[in-house]
């Protein structure tokens, strides 16, 4: 499986979502720079945290307006799967792939720990290898974390199971503790905290690596035919 | 020439943690009478004159780039400038 980690000017996580996928994973990975438009020899588009055009006017604002999103709307046209990781889950947001916005964190500060998640659903292409409420270790570093969406697309999450994280602890007043969301038909996820700097236990948890592992056997079953 | 003047605020029904902070510490100053603080964003910006709705280029604006309409409400002035 091919994956693509969309570089913007500003992100700081590309490296470590590279070296999750190549070196942890064991598949293959490109860097894509946001003025590239190609995406089409991808499975798998990752778009990393960080802070894309310094984060000016409001987080992942500006970075939707970027070409490469115009391949990565034809890419979810696809179903292709799409991983965005704290801005790139911002990102997500303000390109109206996701549903729902992102405020500053309810005590006004930066969180930079490593924090318990549950796993809301385990039916998802990133999530499969989970069990249901399974709790994990993934660390957060983020000042705008806290998930907003109003009562009615909350209904709507929960009714569609679109719900994959939840924090344990609310650590930065997430509507009901929401650390990650999928889209309605469960090919885009944004979340949060890294599952990309959660891929060895040298890095203090390697929960994070079955989240990308999931990605791959999903693929693995849609595309390779088995002998 | 125009000059437009754009405010954002958050909507009333989401709660605004900055706004809280900052009448948090007006309260420490003792400044009782402050019951509610709301923080916000201006924005200027200056338009050549054209053809077509100023108006209506200024809302598409608003949408499309300077407010989260999910969470933040605008409003805008506009005022025509006469260089000298």
């Amino acid at each position: 499986m091919k994956f693509a980690v969309v570089v913007f000017p500003g992100s700081n996580c590309d490296i470590d979502m590279y070296h999750a996928i190549k070196d942890e994973l064991g598949e293959e990975v490109e860097y894509v720079w946001h003025d590239d438009k190609e995406l089409k020899q991808f499975d798998g588009i990752l778009i990393p945290g960080g802070f894309s055009y310094g984060d000016y006017l409001r987080s992942g604002s500006i970075a939707r307006f970027s070409n490469v999103m115009e391949s990565i709307y034809e890419a979810n046209q696809a179903d292709k799967p799409i991983l965005g990781v704290c801005n790139g889950f911002q990102i997500l947001l303000e390109a109206g792939l996701l549903p729902g916005a992102m405020q500053r964190n309810e005590k006004l500060k930066f969180i930079c720990k490593q924090v318990e998640l549950e796993v809301a659903n385990n039916e998802t292409m990133f999530t499969s290898l989970y069990e249901k409420g399974e709790k994990i270790t993934i660390p957060v570093a983020h000042g705008e974390g806290n998930y907003y969406c109003d009562e009615a697309t909350y209904a709507k999450l929960a009714e569609n199971n679109q719900i994959a994280f939840t924090y344990t602890t609310n650590i930065n007043g997430s509507r009901h503790g929401i650390a990650g969301i999928t889209n309605e038909r469960g090919n885009v996820l944004g979340m949060m905290p890294h599952p990309e700097r959660a891929v060895d236990e040298l890095l203090g948890s390697a929960d994070g690596l079955k989240l990308f592992q999931s990605i791959v056997k999903s693929w693995r079953e849609a595309h390779v035919v088995s002998s | 020439m125009y000059n437009v003047k754009v405010f954002i605020t958050l909507k009333e029904s989401v709660l605004d943690p900055q706004g809280a902070a900052v009448k948090d510490s007006l309260h420490r100053l003792t400044y009782n009478t402050v019951e509610d603080v709301r923080v916000g964003k201006y924005i200027e910006l200056t338009l050549k004159k054209e053809d077509g709705d100023i108006d209506q280029q200024v809302r598409e604006m608003c949408e499309k780039l300077l407010a989260n309409t999910v969470i933040e409400d605008y409003t805008y002035e506009i005022e025509e400038v006469i260089p000298q």
